[in-house]
């Protein structure tokens, strides 16, 4: 099978086709290589998609390449609410913030809402504070759009727009424009837009995250696309005040471990003023939101024990399982769209699929079977550390529903936090898993040490026996420190 | 508005020659300067402002700090762990593109100072 070579012709085998357009085979392409004057579509202006841009011409001008690249995006991300926001949690982890500043961009203060530099586990049998070894923010709390829906116009910059700025900078030329529709139009491809508006691009890159209808229409245009998977996930706002927020929350986010049937992961962080509510699990609905706002572990965390009202909310969908095939012929998606980590880390999952996309269409080709070697090995990485994922929140599931299982883990975890000359075998699992910061698979394997599991059974049967301290929800003198009630 | 990384004071040293490092830093905002200790006199190697990185050697080698590094005002210094950056690298070689740019227009520069001084002796 010939394959694309420095801008030669190219046939490609059904096996290597990706995208496929209903009932037509694509012919052999031209010029699968960017070249000078190449024109290339980002669908979304999100972190996938100005990323990509971002490194995509940084990339070409290393090259000395002279490409064109038009970011289709109709909202603005300085506006509040619904119009100017992504609708996520709003974290960019650990490990994505070292990368970005490894790659030379450093998160503005103004960007950031709140550096984190722990993490509060909230359990019914008690508190403990999982703090960096370092004592270092590395974590950015951050708003995706200007704030909450009822907020005052915030005198900060979204991530987004940040990001959206630097791809600016590099030479990206912003459409304020709706995308509806991407069909293949004999050897390139065409972008139509909801005012009619259509143009043909080299490269077509969808980036809309996981809630558009664009990828409905792609799946209708595109015979052997199939969207990801989602599941509906609930995030809230609460306006607390600067003061109350610092007092109450500090610069930590807040886990919370409760035996509330189909959630998995729900977290409370500090943004300026407000606190963001994230709930994620399977088929989120209103008995388990109200479930989880009548726990005490949850109550505890507001003044009074008394729920405010909420700013800001909504019920976004998540990417539970990816797009397949996230490429064709001058096709990619990235992101949301196509490749990410279960529950985790999506703004990381951004960032590295959009990277290895850009990387592809630059210094190999836009052809599917450039794609499919260079950038879906990536893909299947994140596909397969996301079902090792599955089994690492299956077990948290476990302990969610055992309080005995609840008791060892605050005893191992705050012994552990109480003294620094320790291996933290269980912090550093719980600090992985909360913050993204580690490969599930990584975080699994961790598991599996014997002095991970040695400790684990003595600290469920030392902190089950009766009389102890953890069995009656008091801190032993150790951890005292470290645990709350 | 928050801020990521660790906060030093005027004076303050954030990497001590002799002392073996396991990560390197990128500065977020302030100014550091780079000094070498040699026969009992300290020596300024160069100063430092925002987004710039140190200590990258220690990325590479086992090898001890060149130098100390200590803050010139007010700064805030983020801090990339080895284990990260070397799992980044065998993901995305490219990440390691800026490092070798700054290391090379440090030997550049320290070739410039030796011709110097080769030239002043």
């Amino acid at each position: 099978m010939p394959e694309s070579q420095g801008g030669q012709d190219v046939s490609i085998s059904a096996e290597n086709l990706g995208f496929t357009r209903r009932q037509e085979r694509t012919p052999p392409l031209r010029n699968t290589v960017l070249a000078d004057g190449s024109r290339i579509a980002v669908i979304g202006a999100g972190p996938a998609g100005s990323m990509f841009s971002y490194f995509l011409l940084s990339m070409a001008e290393t090259l000395g390449l002279d490409v064109d690249v038009d970011l289709f995006e109709p909202r603005r991300f300085c506006h509040r609410g619904p119009a100017g926001c992504n609708h996520c949690g709003g974290i960019v982890s650990e490990l994505l913030v070292q990368r970005l500043a490894t790659e030379g961009i450093i998160l503005p203060h103004d960007v950031v809402q709140r550096g984190i530099e722990s993490y509060m586990l909230h359990m019914d049998v008690g508190d403990v504070e999982i703090a960096t070894p370092l004592h270092e923010k590395r974590i950015a709390a951050m708003y995706r759009g200007n704030g909450p829906r009822e907020s005052e116009p915030l005198d900060t910059q979204s991530f987004d727009g940040y990001l959206l700025e630097l791809a600016q900078e590099k030479g990206a030329n912003v459409v304020r424009r709706l995308v509806t529709d991407v069909r293949r139009d004999n050897d390139l491809m065409t972008v139509a837009c909801a005012d009619q508006h259509s143009e043909r691009y080299d490269l077509v890159v969808v980036a809309t995250g996981v809630n558009s209808h664009l990828l409905e229409n792609l799946e209708g245009e595109f015979e052997s696309f199939h969207r990801p998977a989602r599941t509906k996930t609930f995030i809230c706002e609460f306006r607390l005040g600067h003061e109350l927020v610092r007092e109450t929350f500090g610069p930590s986010m807040h886990v919370f471990l409760l035996d509330i049937p189909r959630l998995e992961f729900a977290a409370m962080v500090p943004k300026g003023e407000f606190v963001t509510v994230c709930l994620l699990g399977d088929r989120i609905d209103d008995d388990l939101i109200n479930r989880f706002f009548s726990s005490p572990e949850v109550r505890n965390r507001f003044p009074g024990g008394v729920i405010p009202q909420q700013a800001c909310h909504c019920y976004p969908r998540i990417n539970v399982r990816a797009a397949r095939p996230a490429y064709g012929d001058r096709l990619v998606v990235i992101g949301d769209s196509g490749s990410t980590r279960l529950f985790k880390d999506g703004i990381g999952s951004a960032y590295r699929t959009a990277k290895a996309a850009a990387k592809t269409a630059v210094f190999h080709g836009v052809d599917a079977a450039s794609f499919k070697q260079h950038y879906a090995p990536l893909c299947r990485k994140i596909g397969n550390d996301n079902q090792v994922g599955k089994v690492v929140f299956g077990f948290a599931g476990l302990i969610q529903k055992t309080r005995f299982a609840r008791r060892g883990i605050l005893r191992m975890t705050s012994n552990e936090q109480a003294q620094t000359s320790r291996p933290r075998r269980m912090s550093g699992v719980l600090w992985d898993l909360f913050s993204g910061s580690a490969s599930y698979t990584n975080v699994f394997v961790r598991t599996l040490h014997p002095a991970y599991i040695g400790s684990l059974v003595w600290n469920l049967v030392a902190g089950n026996v009766p009389g102890s301290a953890a069995r009656h929800g008091r801190a032993s003198g150790e951890e005292e420190s470290h645990v709350r009630r | 508005m928050g801020r990521l990384g660790k906060e030093y004071k005027k004076g303050e040293i954030i990497a001590r020659q002799g002392d073996k490092g396991s990560c390197m830093f990128v500065i977020q905002e302030g100014e550091v300067e780079a000094v070498a200790e040699a026969g009992g006199r300290e020596f300024r190697l160069r100063t430092m402002g925002p987004n710039e990185i140190f200590g990258e050697m220690a990325l590479f080698e086992k090898e001890i700090r060149t130098c100390t590094v200590r803050a010139l005002g007010p700064t805030r210094i983020l801090t990339i762990d080895k284990r990260n950056f070397l799992t980044g690298v065998h993901e995305d070689p490219s990440l390691a593109l800026r490092i070798v740019k700054t290391m090379s227009h440090r030997i550049r520069d320290l070739t410039d100072r030796l011709a110097k001084y080769e030239e002043a002796t």
